[in-house]
């Protein structure tokens, strides 16, 4: 039996080498690897630096009000800044409502066009269509508020409305008189500003789908659909939902566009065609104005919520992932 | 190829940006944040007085008047700028070393869209409170009916329109529907942000404006400039003369003007002007404010600060009636004069006793 | 043809025609608000918009420059600081990122990429601008860079994720160190993807507004200094929309535009960078 572990392991050192130059070329090539290993640590320790100097600046400036309000801040909803009476809770289902109308049309239409651009569309039209996709990104939220009040809402409102209402007008959905600004403007103008994200993310990972898995579909007998929606999707599982997760965090944090559209009225409603109002809008809305100290601190607090919301709905989505994904054979875990 | 141009383009912008790091040799550059209701005018005087003195580059910046006012209280910025006075509280965070100075005059005044009316409606204070109350829900109430005669108002819901955001425009209109509503008074108040009863928010002037444009039996109030710009149709305002004025920079000035003719020589300039005394006066105006130190730190900076700040009470008051904020009355001008003059770095007056500008 | 075959392929064609039709959904709204900034912007953009800052309210003849300059800076800056912190932090999550820490720093990014913008703005403030006691490009570039690090961190995770072990344990065979591995070999495979993802980072952290209001600030004069107020184009969109004048509106229009085509400018010198280096699998 010849020795193999002489070559396999040392390509630097010359072939015939004493054992200590072989455990000192070993030690040498793994204290690379742990240098790289500490540089990458130290940058990646940035993050949760960041979130906990956040966290406590939103801490530290929510205290009037926390100390004010207590807990039964979350399931009120009055809002009057000139006697300091707060409560949170149209936009805490504000935010929640937009984000998932939102979530609701966006996922269908990215996964649609991430997987119109790596499967279907001729080959002179992916790189055009993905930059413009991509350039959806780009455009400042006040471009999207103004084309939300100019162009969306009458379209909504005048011209798909009609037509809808005699089939959806009796459902509670889609109770009350369509003014214009609401959620559903919200959620659709919303969908738009997060589809770039989940689309761009979702095509570059079915780009990654091995050409192997996609013929041994074709092989077995599916069609192209059908290896779309049985192989190549589930392939690239894991890192779709990691798409979608990007696009709710910008979802649930969107300020200038939403707020041109929703109505800012600080009412629950069922109904999808009701002005609502969202954390991140009356924030921003507020922010520059508040004088009191209980008012800059309320704001400071629906911060706060709306940090625990997304980290509620983050673990809800790693949840999702780890079962979902178990088993899933994309990305290295080996190494 | 390619990478070596976009390295070459690289290094060249990164020289450019480093070339101009060093301030051009005396230069002042002055910064103020806050209102955006008075943006238009100190963004115009700024360029304006650049322009007469290139060392002096005045940027104003507006982030809001609450901003503006911490920032100020912060010393981030070399002056504020507000529509709301700064409260008692506020006061004393700084120790009291702020001075007040009115720069110009605003209006704001009813907008709305109902079809087929092109008439202008006339409004009295208790008939706007009664829509903001969502009292009044119909054009053709007999509450507004009976102030419009000869028009034939449709029977249509009123859609409210406010602004969303914080707002010195708030602050005005919630003021003034204060003084000619005990309801609103007791239910909402006044402030830069409220309790809305009825409505849909809007954010800043071109929010409500928009709201209105794009929604049939919609009412809202916007700042005159908005107006005027816009081409909506506004609404004449009864006054405390009884008579039912048109906003305008005339019946604007009109207002300050009744409201100073008593005014204390020691005046803090915090006063608010709706519903004043006059026959021709606009009964919703109201001054809006620059904020400055009365004791400074930095002798070459106050100077050209306060140089500025007499320059834009005098000369830059000509700016005024083209942006549509309305000059302010002459006698506001000379206590103002008194109050700048009283401004001391270390002790001593920025300005000699018989300063009368550059 | 039996008719379950017939069953899927009539599905089969149906689902390819959905795709084609979400495709052009998606693409609708980009055509209408590009359509609508050149019907309303283009108009406006001329040689004095590029090179001239602005000039008072009233006279012809002013322009972006200072806005356009300032946003190459400050989004410069937030690069700088932003993508090294940003892809490290994503090769560490795939390489490393199997343990504990890893899904902690995991979820921490997603949570960071859900703080709306303006909090951000607000955290920069009391963390760069109270202490240094001015308005800065530098805070504006602050405020942005702590945007950007979450969004690359994970993109760039996802992608370094999608290369195949079978390159891994080629390079490891062929007796190149881990850290050889991870840098010579994955990365250069996953870098398109990598690209990708910090584009779309930056092409939205440069459209962003709130977190500049109380950094930058914004300025009417143009300057290129780092620790002063400094103007970018979002900003000036946001005060000129914000204003009553047709003038501004109309500038406000053709800044818009100069910024989409900036970002495509972006776009497309990335990806000329990185040609070639798309990976096959």
């Amino acid at each position: 039996m010849t020795d193999l572990s002489a070559t396999a392991l040392e390509p630097e050192v010359a072939p015939r080498s004493t054992a200590e130059e072989r455990w000192r070329a070993l030690q040498t090539v793994s204290r690379g690897d742990a240098v790289y290993r500490l540089v990458l640590t130290v940058f990646a320790l940035f993050l949760p630096l960041l979130l906990l100097a956040i966290a406590g600046d939103l801490v530290v400036g929510a205290w009037p009000a926390i100390a004010k309000f207590g807990p039964s801040f979350l399931v009120r909803s009055i809002w009057d800044p000139v006697n300091d009476q707060f409560g949170a809770l149209p936009l805490i289902v504000g935010t929640l409502y937009s984000s998932f109308v939102a979530l609701l049309i966006a996922v269908p239409l990215s996964l649609g066009t991430a997987i119109f651009l790596t499967e279907f569309a001729p080959r002179w039209l992916r790189t055009p269509v993905a930059t413009m996709v991509e350039l959806l990104a780009a455009v400042p939220s006040v471009i999207y508020g103004l084309w939300g009040i100019f162009v969306l809402i009458p379209l909504l409102r005048d011209h798909l409305w009609p037509i809808a209402r005699p089939v959806l007008g009796h459902l509670p959905l889609f109770s009350g008189v369509f003014y214009g600004p609401s959620v559903l403007a919200a959620g659709v103008i919303l969908a738009i500003m997060i589809l770039p994200y989940i689309a761009a993310v979702s095509r570059e990972i079915l780009l990654a789908v091995p050409a192997a898995q996609r013929e041994a579909g074709l092989a077995l007998g599916g069609t192209r659909w059908e290896t779309v929606w049985r192989v190549i999707l589930p392939y690239g599982r894991a890192g779709i939902i990691g798409a979608v997760v990007l696009g709710l965090g910008r979802a649930l944090g969107e300020t200038m566009a939403v707020t041109m559209v929703i109505g800012n009225r600080h009412e629950v409603a069922l109904s999808l065609l009701q002005p609502g109002y969202t954390i991140a809008s009356a924030i921003a809305n507020e922010f520059a104005e508040a004088t009191s100290g209980v008012h800059r601190g309320t704001l400071f607090l629906i911060g706060l919520v709306l940090f625990l919301i997304t980290v509620l709905v983050n673990a809800l989505a790693r949840f999702l992932v780890w079962r979902v994904a178990r088993g899933s054979s994309v990305g290295s875990t080996a190494l | 190829m390619t990478k070596r141009i976009i390295g070459l383009l690289a290094v060249a912008a990164g020289t450019a940006c480093f070339a101009g790091q060093a301030r051009a040799q005396g230069t002042t550059s002055l910064t103020g944040s806050g209102s955006t209701f008075a943006y238009p005018l100190y963004s115009k005087w700024g360029l304006e007085y650049h322009r007469l003195h290139a060392d002096v580059e005045v940027n104003y910046q507006a982030n809001g008047s609450g901003a503006g006012i911490q920032q100020f209280t912060n010393r981030i910025t070399d002056f504020g700028a507000t529509d709301g006075p700064m409260t008692d509280a506020q006061i004393a965070a700084v120790s009291g070393n702020v001075i007040h100075l009115p720069t110009a005059l605003g209006a704001v005044m009813p907008t709305y869209n109902i079809p087929g009316v092109t008439a202008q409606l006339k409004f009295t204070g208790e008939v706007l409170a009664g829509i903001y109350l969502g009292q009044i829900t119909k054009w053709n109430d007999s509450r507004i009916t009976a102030l419009n005669p000869g028009v034939a108002l449709p029977d249509q819901d009123i859609v409210v329109a406010h602004r969303s955001d914080g707002s010195g425009t708030t602050y005005i209109w919630s003021d003034y529907l204060s003084k000619m509503s005990p309801e609103w008074a007791q239910r909402v108040g006044k402030g830069t942000s409220i309790n809305w009863p009825v409505g849909l928010g809007g954010p800043g002037n071109p929010g409500v404006a928009n709201i209105v444009k794009q929604t049939p039996g919609a009412i809202g109030y916007v700042e005159l400039i908005y107006a005027i710009q816009n081409h909506i149709s506004y609404g004449l305002v009864q006054n405390s003369a009884g008579r039912f004025i048109n906003a305008s920079l005339e019946t604007t000035t009109n207002a300050a003007a009744g409201a100073v003719a008593h005014l204390d020589p020691n005046t803090d300039f915090r006063l608010s002007i709706t519903n004043p005394d006059g026959a021709d006066a606009y009964p919703i105006a109201s001054f809006t404010w620059i904020l400055v130190p009365k004791t400074m730190t930095d002798m070459a900076k106050a100077q050209e600060l306060v140089h500025y700040l007499w320059w834009a009470l005098h000369d830059g008051q000509k700016y005024c009636n083209d942006l549509a904020y309305a000059p302010l009355p002459r006698r506001v001008v000379q206590l103002e004069e008194e109050r700048l003059k009283s401004i001391t770095v270390d002790g001593k007056p920025v300005l000699p006793s018989n300063y009368r500008g550059r | 043809m039996t008719p379950r075959r017939v069953l899927r392929t009539v599905v089969g064609s149906l689902m390819t025609g959905a795709t084609y039709g979400t495709a052009l959904l998606a693409i609708l709204p980009l055509a209408a608000i590009l359509a609508m900034l050149i019907v309303k912007g283009a108009g406006s953009l001329n040689w004095d918009f590029f090179v001239k800052s602005a000039v008072p309210l009233g006279e012809s003849g002013g322009g972006f420059a200072h806005a356009i300059v300032g946003t190459l800076i400050i989004v410069a800056l937030a690069c700088a600081v932003g993508l090294p912190v940003g892809v490290a932090t994503g090769i560490f999550l795939a390489e490393f990122g199997g343990g504990r820490i890893g899904f902690g720093i995991r979820f921490v990014a997603d949570i960071l990429n859900g703080i709306p913008s303006i909090v951000i703005g607000v955290f920069a403030w009391s963390w760069v601008v109270r202490p240094m006691g001015h308005f800065s490009a530098v805070a504006g570039g602050f405020a942005l860079a702590v945007i950007l690090v979450p969004i690359v961190a994970r993109t760039t995770e996802e992608m370094v994720r999608l290369v195949p072990n079978s390159l891994r344990e080629a390079a490891l065979a062929l007796g190149y160190p881990r850290w050889r591995t991870s840098l010579q070999v994955v990365l250069r495979t996953a870098a398109a993807g990598i690209v990708t993802g910090c584009l779309v980072a930056v092409a939205r952290v440069a459209g962003e507004t709130a977190p500049l209001l109380f950094t930058a600030l914004g300025n009417d004069f143009f300057s290129t200094r780092l620790l002063a107020p400094m103007a970018a184009l979002p900003l000036q969109i946001y005060r000129y929309a914000e204003g009553p004048y047709d003038d501004w509106h109309r500038q406000a229009w053709a800044g818009a535009l100069v910024l989409i085509l900036l970002v495509l400018a972006l776009s497309l010198v990335a990806r000329a960078v990185v040609r070639g280096r798309r990976q096959h699998a």
